[in-house]
């Protein structure tokens, strides 16, 4: 067990995360789990258990804190009260586990749908068991709690609903928000995600560690190589191997590159929104070329599975840095041309700025991180507060906003672009030669030669196939600086090649979580900018 | 008139068959409505662009109103969910209408066997193209539109398409 995990009694729950919110100074809450221990070969006291997540203000400590539900049914306090990211966190785990939390005020389903039986992530619920749904919710429910507490009233003040989504061009995927217009002002709205539910953390119970991958890129499937990269590295964290520096550098290239085509991404479909068209050209035509490069490296344009747990597929092909540098000129061409046309555009300007602010301290609590908090004012970024892989030895800024305004959220994104594509001319020059995975048999695939070649090469690639790299007991959170923000995986393993249990941190649900809140006061063509900026990525929200 | 006498009219009026019209008409101009859920619709936006230019097809007229559209694009992953919504939108778009399943979710549920996911979107709407790939590349997106306008050339066309077609959510 690792020093910054403790066990704490449900009773001293509230008490403790309070302590540790106010005193400690854990002011950013990551995630809330649960664990079912139905199934574990020496089960705890309880069946299940919960995992608190939290950071501290210097952005490089974490805190897990262990808590056993006596009783589902019952369950524990809410920490609603103390982090607003924690309302969204606590609804999932009483959709996904049954575990109910005193004190919260709409604790309802989040990720399933409203006809569901059952919950999916315990143990015994079966992994193929699926359940139609006939009618979608009119989310009345929520909205007229919201309008309450404005003192407002459909008729009287002459309110209109808005149903923006589920399927909806500006909706970005599978987003559903409800809002009560006055006018053009949305003055409440009520957000519905789990449209894109796809069964993620159940599927990867069902899975070795290698087969996660493929699933992994369909996270966020914007940046599929770095969620590939962000897991293999939580679970070598887990092994206690480090990758050879040749890969750590690959990794660190398509980190990066994976970053700008995200960021170009929800800057051309944001700027389209908006009715900047040209700039979608600009910005969507350089990604088609880092496409081409990463299908001639690892044979998929977008969902890659190009990382393996210790390493990779295999090595860089001859002549990628011409390619490469090549995808680069394009980048910044993209880049360059579409600022001429913005930078400076009133239309743009007026359009977007001071639209939707939020505060650093507001994005804090509600569990903001990446461009979104950075454009807060707040210089939170793991590759300077945790380096990892020689972050720190390369010659890069942070870049940070001032107002949190969609303004900032955009530009930050234009500006980590070039800060991403300094870090890869930097590796490109410093790549070293030698093994781009780790030199273990219970880890590494052998080669091809040694499997048709000998007994023992053979024998080596079956159990790996069919058993899996093998993790010791234990449990871990992994984080790590993707497109969107904090990417963390908490991986609770029985030492089997099977992960026990697997949970995401996705950036993009507290973002998500905090829209219908942020958009409020502003008008229903701000909200659509809005949800653009903060770049909601339905795969990695919903999982 | 009497369409005997066309030389009268010289090169202005060519005689032709009513369903060839139709069919000319059609094929040139599907507007599909793109019900993009997931990866594949980030490759959608890729066929969109200037490089693959759906465009060249005559299908680049995207309606985001299922009324307008005749070509059902379903472009990823389709969860319970989210199915009562795929049918109110199958059932909005006037007939005649063609759907395509983009993708190995939309088309079987693919790697997702489990308790969220529809295992494909023919139990609730008929498919008339299925796409294979995780995504798929744009060209096999358009290939998949070319394979409807071929499709179009060959049916009846003025009868309703899949009358037959039940979906388990069509009783409810």
């Amino acid at each position: 067990m690792s020093d910054n995990l403790h066990l704490i009694k449900s009773s001293e729950l509230l008490e403790t995360i309070t302590k540790a919110k106010n005193e400690l100074g854990f002011t950013l809450l990551l995630d809330i789990t649960a664990v079912d221990n139905l199934y574990k070969s020496h089960p705890p006291f309880t069946r299940f258990e919960l995992i608190y997540i939290l950071r501290h203000t210097n952005f490089k400590d974490i805190v897990i804190y262990k808590v056993a539900v006596e009783d589902a049914e019952i369950g524990v306090e809410s920490i609603s009260s103390l982090f607003s990211s924690a309302d969204w966190a606590e609804r999932e785990i009483f959709d996904q586990y049954g575990i109910h939390f005193k004190n919260h005020k709409t604790l309802k389903k989040i990720l399933n749908h409203n006809e569901f039986v059952g919950h999916p992530l315990r143990k015994d619920y079966e992994i193929t068991k699926g359940q139609y749904c006939t009618v979608s919710q009119d989310l009345m429910d929520e909205m007229k709690p919201l309008l309450d507490e404005r003192d407002l009233d459909m008729n009287k003040d002459d309110l209109m609903i808005v149903n923006l989504g589920p399927s909806h061009p500006a909706s970005h995927g599978t987003i559903r928000t409800l809002a009560a217009l006055d006018g053009e002002t949305i003055v409440a709205a009520a957000a519905e995600v789990g449209y894109l539910h796809r069964g993620f953390e159940k599927s990867c119970e069902n899975h070795n560690y290698n087969q996660i991958i493929p699933y992994t890129d369909r996270l966020n499937y914007c940046s599929a190589l770095m969620n590939n990269i962000a897991f293999a590295k939580t679970v070598e964290e887990m092994l206690d191997i480090t990758v050879p520096d040749r890969g750590i550098f690959i990794r660190i290239i398509l980190a990066e590159l994976s970053r700008v085509i995200d960021h170009l991404v929800c800057l051309a479909a944001g700027l389209l929104d908006m009715g900047g068209q040209t700039n979608y050209w600009y910005l969507f035509n350089p990604r088609n070329n880092a496409y081409d490069f990463l299908s001639k490296l690892t044979g998929a344009r977008l969902t890659n599975s190009y990382m393996r747990i210790g390493g990779m597929t295999h090595d860089l092909y001859d002549g990628w840095q011409s390619d490469l540098e090549d995808v680069l000129v394009k980048i910044d061409f993209g880049i360059t041309e579409s600022l001429k046309m913005i930078l400076h555009n009133r239309i743009y300007n007026d359009r977007i700025q001071n639209v939707s602010p939020v505060s650093a301290k507001q994005a804090i609590d509600y569990g903001f991180t990446g461009p979104n908090l950075r454009a807060s004012g707040v210089a939170y970024d793991l590759r300077f507060s945790d380096p990892y892989y020689y972050y720190d030895t390369f010659d890069f800024n942070m870049v940070v906003g001032s107002v949190g305004d969609t303004y900032d959220r955009m530009m930050v994104r234009f500006e980590e672009m070039n800060e991403s594509i300094k870090i890869i001319k930097q590796a490109i020059k410093r790549m070293p030669g030698g093994d781009i995975n780790v030199a273990d048999k219970r880890i590494t695939m052998p080669s091809k030669e040694c499997v048709y070649g000998g007994i023992e090469g053979m024998m080596n690639q079956f159990k790996l196939v069919i058993d899996g790299v093998k993790v010791p007991e234990g449990e871990h959170y992994g984080a790590f600086e993707a497109a969107n923000g904090e990417l963390g995986f908490y991986i609770v393993s029985d030492g089997s090649g099977t992960p026990y249990k697997v949970k995401v941190r996705p950036p993009s649900f507290y973002h998500m979580a905090a829209y219908p809140k942020i958009i409020e006061n502003y008008q229903v063509a701000d909200a659509i900018m809005t949800l653009g900026s903060l770049n909601i990525i339905a795969g990695e929200m919903d999982r | 008139m009497d369409l005997s006498n066309t030389h009268l009219l010289d090169e202005a009026v060519v005689t032709t068959k009513l369903d060839a019209v139709v069919t000319w008409g059609r094929e040139a101009s599907l507007w599909p409505f793109v019900f993009g859920t997931a990866c594949c619709a980030i490759e959608f936006m890729a066929t969109a662009a200037s490089r693959y230019d759906i465009s060249r097809f005559g299908a680049e007229v995207l309606r985001f109103s299922p009324r307008h559209a005749d070509l059902l694009i379903v472009a990823g992953t389709v969860s319970y969910k989210q199915a009562p919504i795929l049918k109110q939108i199958w059932d909005q778009m006037p007939e005649p209408k063609w759907c395509v399943a983009v993708g190995a979710c939309a088309s079987t549920g693919g790697f997702y066997d489990n308790y969220t996911t529809l295992q494909g979107i023919d139990e609730i709407v008929p498919v008339d193209v299925y796409v294979a790939g995780c995504p798929p590349r744009p060209e096999a997106i358009l290939d998949a539109v070319m394979d409807i306008q071929r499709q179009l050339k060959r049916e009846p066309k003025f009868e309703l398409r899949n009358t037959e077609f039940k979906g388990k959510l069509d009783d409810v």
